[in-house]
């Protein structure tokens, strides 16, 4: 397996959907290829802190702001 | 408006307190459309706010959402819920205001994703994240960061990123949204992710 290869299947093997043969390829590559153990761990980190930007259910408002509210309701009587 | 995707329902049928007040709506009983925005209008501001990244986008869409429904409202079919219609129409309209924005400054996906050698080698090798890197990234500056690296990104992989991992809806759905294949959506997905991984590479090198 190539550096190129290794990047190409880097999203399967983070889904854990590589065919054991391609996982096996995958970790020997692992072993002998510093750069890509190092793009491995900075392409992980990335996935990581993009879903923790995610939904998390903490970011939901306590309530609309009510002039938001009132503002759609006004637009709604004025569409009526 | 676009015609919604076709998504999984999440429950089997509407609830039958949802059934009075769809009920309600169409009889057009103002109690019932302040009830609508107090009972869903949380959960689809938060939704616009991570989509648009923008208060004041984030509230003309909800606006738009409300009254997109309000006149739908006819069409609306028992078999989903109306949390799963509303969201459906959020994330669409959320979309076109996305790709309606004044076009920014965006890099080129051929130059953030890895380049290799004829023989398939890392041209240029990548750096290891410094320790200061890394503890920035589980900062709350983070979020800022990635902000700003999302949106550096071309608009049709900024939007898979959005769908997948902002707003953390499936592969499906995600390609039912933007009417590709499941497989075009893994592919955006992967790339938009190099792509990432080289603007915050970037970035993080500026705070060290």
């Amino acid at each position: 397996m190539t550096c190129r290869e290794f990047a190409e299947f880097l999203d399967a093997f983070l889904a854990g959907t590589l065919l054991a043969e391609e996982m096996a390829a995958f970790h020997r590559h692992l072993a002998v290829c510093v750069h890509c153990v190092t793009y491995l761990d900075t392409y992980r980190r990335t996935v990581d802190a993009c879903r923790r930007l995610g939904a998390t259910g903490e970011d939901v408002p306590a309530e609309v702001p009510e002039e938001l509210v009132q503002a759609i309701l006004a637009s709604r009587r004025k569409q009526a | 408006m676009t015609e919604l995707p076709d998504l999984p329902v999440l429950a089997a049928s509407a609830e039958p307190d949802e059934c009075q007040l769809v009920q309600a709506l169409r009889r057009g009983e103002e109690p019932a459309f302040a009830q609508l925005v107090r009972l869903h209008g949380r959960q689809l501001l938060a939704t616009a706010r991570r989509l648009l990244n923008n208060e004041e986008d984030a509230r003309d869409c909800l606006q738009e959402v409300f009254l997109i429904a309000f006149r739908a409202i006819e069409k609306f079919e028992a078999k989903c819920r109306l949390t799963t219609w509303l969201h459906r129409i959020i994330v669409n309209t959320a979309l076109m205001k996305l790709r309606s924005r004044r076009s920014r400054p965006e890099c080129s996906i051929d130059d953030l994703v890895p380049r290799f050698t004829e023989d398939g080698h890392h041209l240029e090798p990548p750096c290891p994240w410094s320790d200061h890197a890394t503890r920035s990234l589980q900062a709350a500056e983070s979020h800022r960061l990635l902000r700003r690296a999302i949106e550096q990104l071309p608009e049709s992989y900024r939007e898979v990123v959005l769908l997948r991992d902002i707003e953390g809806l499936s592969t499906e759905a995600t390609g039912q949204f933007l009417a590709i294949t499941a497989n075009a959506v893994k592919i955006r997905l992967h790339r938009a992710r190099q792509a990432l991984r080289t603007l915050l590479d970037r970035h993080l090198e500026d705070l060290t």
